[in-house]
């Protein structure tokens, strides 16, 4: 009996090892390497790469870029994620009523998750051309003035925000759906029985009931609100003056613009740590209030 | 009818007025993609009625960049990671379900990690380690970091979990060994779990973006995405009708797929996130 608990130790390490390897390769040396690489200046030809301590991280610290990009990345995750989370939970009530041709509705809502954030980025392009785009041309319409949507610093961000929660709407609506799809249906009949309106049955009800959902979608929201860069590629480039830059889009010019690795290496830390931040939170806070099976 | 019967009629249609008004507002970038793409240019910010169709836009778009070989590219990637995902996965999940070994716990809470940081993260780390073993610009290169999969694991293990190890005992006494059990047993009983993983693995990888970039520079390894991104860019002067038509091109397979098989892809993308 021993030797085959013994047996089934080495079976369960054997099975592992495949994934392991990848994902000590891919996830968690990277992760350790970049750490290590921050407290380093960036090698050149002449310049070998030396240890330099904190000074990456003073570098940062009074990078003007650095805090734009984060302050950005802050606003875009506090424009998108309420919104796309309201709406998706908007839809998904829709979509599970007695709508006529719902079917069609939730293709509708769901259809931007499945298209390539690159290839709506090129749709997307058109609505915000400036005078011959579909926005000034609706504004041109009403005789309003119109804008350069993409080259205004004001308002860029926002334009990026609204792409970002018409891509994500949709993709929400599918676990909220699943949510009120196992909600029992004893339980309208009985708020109905009881004289309770709709309102009241959603807001005290319903809504309670589906806390854990919107605890998951919320944490999906604030990880994509770091990883959504694709469309900044299309659309802006980070642009005008950086005004539409995201955290992750600056560590990609940074190390594949400037070279900078050190520096590169630095920033994602602080993306890192964010991260971290994020599953701490939900472990510590979230998991504990709301019950989850 | 009473009252206030008519009156919730009223609000009702209202609440339905707005839903489709939402459809079709979210609708309303891809249509306008098939406007562009089937009129000739000079309608590609002319809305009229009975303008021409035509196709000579995705004939140009065609002849304008390697869209055959990006094709083949992202075929090549999506089916490679879904393959290596589907193995290492399941050889993962099965050790975690149902072997008890050192160090299991904490071995699952590092697989974890991955569902936290994604490759994409790494971008920079990753790029050195993919020259240093001179895999840069190669299709393994871009698959790689996603083949071991944190979610394919934490998926396949929860479904493993629930099948019941009296199965496994009576294959053990007809003299399965453990990888015959594995898939005699264990495969066929999880295959909605495959179906469904398969499905949002390949939607993901058909549509991913920033690695890609990073570790491909030439035709021969490009996906979709990348290639998309380089002929869309204002600089290829390529107009309007021609990159909508090529935006179509890239994503018609899977849009296509996702229209024939709506509730699958939904319930898919469900069940992923449920689990």
């Amino acid at each position: 009996m021993r030797a085959s608990r013994r047996l089934n130790q080495v079976y369960g390490w054997l099975l592992l090892t495949p994934a392991a390897i990848l994902l000590l390769s891919f996830t968690h040396y990277p992760t350790v390497a970049t750490l290590w690489q921050s407290f380093f200046s960036t090698g050149t030809a002449l310049r070998p790469s030396r240890f330099v301590g904190l000074d990456n991280y003073r570098f940062m610290l009074e990078d003007e870029i650095f805090w734009k990009v984060v302050g950005n990345n802050l606003l875009f995750a506090a424009g998108t994620i309420p919104v796309s989370i309201a709406l998706a939970l908007l839809m998904a009530v829709w979509v599970n009523g007695r709508l006529p041709g719902r079917a069609l509705v939730r293709m509708a809502y769901f259809t931007p998750t499945i298209l390539p954030m690159i290839a709506v980025a090129n749709i997307w392009l058109f609505f915000y051309t400036p005078e011959i785009g579909l926005l000034d041309q609706i504004l041109r319409s009403f005789d309003l003035p119109t804008r350069n949507w993409l080259g205004d610093p004001d308002i860029v961000l926002w334009c990026i925000i609204v792409l970002a929660v018409w891509k994500e709407a949709g993709f929400f609506m599918i676990f909220y759906l699943a949510a009120l799809q196992a909600l029992p249906p004893e339980l309208e009949e009985a708020a109905r029985l009881e004289g309770a309106s709709r309102a009241y049955y959603f807001r005290r009800v319903v809504f309670p009931l589906l806390m854990p959902t919107t605890l998951f979608v919320l944490v999906n929201a604030v990880i994509n609100s770091f990883k959504l860069v694709d469309q900044l590629f299309i659309l802006t480039k980070g642009g005008p003056d950086n005004a539409s830059a995201l955290l992750l889009y600056y560590i990609y010019e940074v190390a594949f613009s400037f070279f900078d690795d050190s520096y590169a290496a630095t920033l994602t830390v602080v993306l890192l740590a964010a991260l971290a931040l994020i599953s701490l939170g939900q472990f510590l806070f979230l998991d504990r209030r709301i019950h989850y099976r | 009818m009473t009252a206030a019967g008519r009156r919730l009629d009223f609000w009702w249609a209202l609440e339905a007025a707005a839903a489709w008004l939402l459809a079709l507002l979210w609708l309303a970038p891809l249509l306008y993609a098939f406007w562009a793409a089937f009129h000739p240019p000079e309608y590609a910010t002319r809305f009229v009625l009975g303008a021409p169709l035509t196709l000579a836009n995705f004939f140009e778009a065609w002849s304008q960049a390697p869209f055959a070989r990006y094709f083949l590219n992202t075929f090549l990637l999506v089916t490679s990671i879904l393959a290596a995902q589907f193995v290492l996965c399941t050889l993962a999940g099965y050790a975690f379900a149902r072997f008890a070994f050192p160090g299991r716990d904490l071995a699952f809470a590092l697989v974890l990690v991955q569902l936290m940081i994604m490759p994409e993260v790494l971008i920079v780390e990753n790029y050195r380690t993919m020259s240093r073993l001179g895999l840069v610009d190669t299709i393994a290169g871009i698959g790689l970091p996603y083949m071991a999969s944190a979610f394919g694991i934490f998926l396949l293990r929860q479904t493993f979990k629930t099948i019941p190890e009296e199965l496994e005992e009576a294959a053990r006494v007809e003299g399965c060994s453990m990888l015959q059990i594995l898939w005699k047993v264990y495969v066929p009983l999880a295959r909605p779990t495959y179906v469904a993983y398969g499905l949002v693995s390949v939607s993901y990888h058909w549509n991913n973006f920033l690695w890609p970039l990073v570790i491909t520079n030439s035709v021969e390894t490009r996906p979709l995405t990348v290639g998309l991104a380089i002929f869309g860019a204002p600089e290829s002067g390529v107009d309007w009708s021609v990159i909508t038509a090529g935006t179509l091109l890239a994503v018609a397979p899977l849009l296509l797929a996702f229209l024939l098989f709506q509730r699958q892809f939904v319930q898919s993308f469900m069940y992923a996130g449920i689990k």
